[in-house]
């Protein structure tokens, strides 16, 4: 059967017969990299493209309509807009931290993709702490937004990379703790062994009540992390004009925007691995027939189906619900998330000791 | 990397929210003192759009000055219009056909509901939530079509002048408006779902910016905002004018103090301006829409005062007169300036989120503020 994986393990043979292993190793990295380039580059354009036209839906407004077939060129067109458009420095800032910070932002968005499986076999590094790594390196993103917000000599800037900042670490407890269930329950931080421990049903089935709420938790982590809406207190249009952006102009600021959409990719995408299954097909008990026909629909349509379902919650999230005020933000944090999440941690402990999963 | 010039000795920090700034809707300045997220002091800069509409009225005739208020609060420009009117006939002793006086509380109350569905958008905005903006201008792009049908224009009308309207209403005035009222009977509860029942819209305004009503008293607030304090302060009901004594509505009233009263009151407000509508849709007398005035209007030697409740709260004008074809001076109690001074009283304490929702709640309208 046609597969993403076959291609790759296709070309790795060829190249490792013409040519000697180093050379292998270089060439492979080098198309690696290419590929996440290409697809971040992708990503940010449809992402853009896609908020565009669900804001729209919520809005009763048509969204982007004017340039290619149905807008979809809008996106390209306001690329090359932001990159013809002069980055501005302004005075008084940290040249250095300021310019650097955007491209921390981007390069963190970038390593977050090694572990993730995009399909059947298909991962750029099969890492044994695959779920350790994604929740460390995330958490690096907020530098980016502390230096943003510091190195802008703008106190908006600098009111926002604060809340950012309080933001940011609170929300990683409780995203780590119910991302902590599924590996309880799976007993491996490899994200293919997550996968794979759902061959006969996804864990959102599967895990009964506690691993429900542990979802519910992750996603309202997730919205958090990725500083989106009702938690874009970073930002606040109305109240912080821009936030830790404010003083970033052309593609400087096009790096963080690009940055905010990945990231929601990929905390969608490590959604997806952990509660819906990853690239995994629907199964359901004995139905051998329905089964089989779910196997035919390949591994990475299911993969971006189910991301993108879990990016339009988010992003129905954003243009639906009020912004919190920075201190009920980390009240619901500290005071329901973090014990919430806790005690359901004991219950899907109990639960993967006595069995009581299917 | 903020800069020592911008602290103040406790190492406060001073930010400048405004002249140009999302939360203003428009160009007000105002300069917060901050101990890091928590408001020390607000303190409002006016006069960005100061175009001294009081000193241009006074060389324009009685006819003629009416118009240029519809440029002071844009979005009840019918009510402002409405009140000099109401002073100039109260100065001439001018009688107004009933049907005129129909028309233009029809007209008040479909500008006191535009204007709140306009105000319910940019309050949600403010708070974060950008969709609501866009439901509630779908509704007000009915009104405004309404309003164009029967006066030409959509938001600064310009219908009324001393001695009833400038014309007759359209045709098919009475079909849209009570279109309008079934529109909006299904969409005020979408609102309700949307917005003032959200957890998190009523967590960010319940005790936020609490007015007690001595200070809001004292401040001069009025409108909504006293209302929201429990203060009963209507002008429709406490110094009726036209037909509002034989008119059966309720005034809206709140004891919180808080956002979210002022809030409620506003909702309320719009259902009480729907009551209205309703009892005098279908009964517009038949007769005259103007009264036989003269070509030049003089006012008698002597001083006048009007007051009439817009949508922001009590608006009064004050005219003097020598006698001539122009007033010797005019002046305006406009209810966003005083509603504006109670800000640093309520925000203080607050974080910079609150400041946000108090704005929003006091419906702000900024050329209101600078005449």
């Amino acid at each position: 059967m046609w597969s993403l994986s076959n291609i790759a393990s296709g070309i790795h043979e060829w190249l490792s017969k013409t040519f000697p292993s180093t050379v292998v190793t270089v060439v492979e990295m080098v198309i690696v990299g290419v590929c996440v380039i290409s697809l971040f580059a992708i990503l940010g354009l449809v992402l853009v493209m896609m908020e565009r036209k669900v804001s729209a839906w919520i809005q009763i407004r048509l969204g982007p309509n004017r340039v290619g077939p149905k807008g979809m060129f809008q996106s390209m067109a306001d690329t090359v807009k932001l990159l013809v458009k002069e980055g501005m420095t302004p005075t008084g800032a940290d040249k250095f931290l300021f310019n650097l910070a955007p491209y921390i932002a981007i390069i963190v968005s970038m390593l977050l993709m090694a572990p993730i499986a995009f399909a059947k076999d298909l991962t750029m590094w099969n890492l044994n702490i695959g779920v350790l790594y994604v929740s460390a390196i995330s958490s690096v993103s907020v530098i980016s937004i502390l230096m943003a917000g510091w190195a802008s000599n703008n106190k908006y800037s600098l009111l926002g990379a604060m809340r950012s900042g309080a933001q940011i670490v609170s929300y990683e407890l409780s995203a780590g703790l119910s991302i902590l269930c599924i590996v309880v329950l799976v007993g491996s931080l490899n994200l293919n062994d997550i996968i794979a421990s759902q061959s006969n049903g996804w864990w959102i089935f599967k895990g009964h009540i506690p691993v429900f709420i542990a979802f519910i938790i992750f996603l309202i982590a997730a919205t958090a992390e990725t500083n989106r809406a009702p938690f874009d207190l970073a930002e606040a249009e109305s109240e912080l004009t821009a936030g830790f952006h404010t003083e970033y102009s052309g593609m400087k600021f096009a790096l963080f925007f690009l940055a905010e959409y990945v990231n929601v990719f990929i905390v969608c995408a490590i959604g997806a691995t952990l509660f819906f299954g990853g690239w995994m097909p629907l199964h359901i008990g004995h139905w051998e027939a329905f089964n089989h026909i779910m196997d035919f629909i390949p591994s990475s349509l299911w993969f971006f189906g189910k991301i993108f379902f879990l990016i339009f919650l988010i992003m129905w999230f954003r243009w639906t619900f009020p912004r919190l005020r920075i201190d009920q933000l980390l009240n619901l944090e500290w005071k329901y998330l973090l014990p919430i999440s806790m005690f359901n941690l004991l219950l899907v402990t109990a639960m993967a000791i006595l069995g009581w999963y299917f | 990397m903020v800069e020592e010039l911008s602290r103040t000795e406790e190492g406060n920090i001073i930010i400048n929210v405004g002249p140009q700034h999302p939360a203003t809707h428009g160009v007000l300045h105002l300069v917060i003192t901050l101990h890091g997220e928590t408001i020390q002091k607000v303190e409002p800069h006016l006069g960005y759009i100061h175009r001294s509409i009081e000193k241009m009225c006074e060389s324009l005739t009685y006819r003629q000055f009416i118009y240029v208020t519809s440029r002071m609060d844009y979005l009840s420009s019918h009510i402002n219009n409405h009140a000099c009117a109401l002073c100039v006939e109260k100065g001439m002793q001018i009688e107004v056909p009933e049907r005129a006086q129909v028309i233009r509380v029809l007209m008040d109350e479909l500008t006191r509901i535009a204007s709140h569905e306009l105000w319910w958008g940019a309050m949600a905005m403010d708070l974060g939530a950008f969709t609501p903006f866009f439901h509630a201008f779908r509704e007000r792009e009915v009104i405004n079509e309404i309003m164009e049908d029967t006066c030409g224009a959509r938001l600064t009308m310009n219908y009324i002048l001393p001695g009833g309207v400038l014309e007759d209403l359209h045709p098919s005035f009475q079909k849209k408006v009570k279109d309008f009222i079934v529109l909006y009977k299904r969409k005020i509860a979408e609102y309700d779902e949307m917005v003032t029942g959200n957890i998190i819209f009523q967590n960010r305004m319940k005790n936020v910016g609490v007015l007690s009503a001595a200070d809001a008293i004292s401040f001069g607030c009025s409108g909504p905002t006293l209302r929201g304090s429990g203060v009963s302060c209507d002008v429709r009901k406490i110094y009726p004018y036209e037909i509002y004594n034989k008119l059966e509505f309720n005034e809206a009233l709140e004891t919180a103090g808080d956002s979210f009263a002022r809030y409620m009151i506003r909702i309320r407000e719009m259902n009480e301006s729907i009551r209205i509508i309703e009892q005098l849709i279908d009964n517009i007398p038949e007769g005259e829409f103007q009264a036989k005035t003269k070509a030049v209007l003089k006012l008698p030697k002597g001083e006048f005062y009007q007051r009439v409740e817009t949508a922001r709260g009590e608006f009064g004008i004050y005219i003097v007169s020598e006698g001539g074809t122009t007033p010797y001076r005019i002046k305006f109690r406009s209810p966003g300036f005083s509603n504006l001074s109670a800000l640093d009283h309520m925000a203080r304490g607050g974080k910079i989120g609150d400041l946000v929702a108090m704005m929003g709640s006091l419906d702000l309208v900024i050329p209101d503020i600078d005449r």
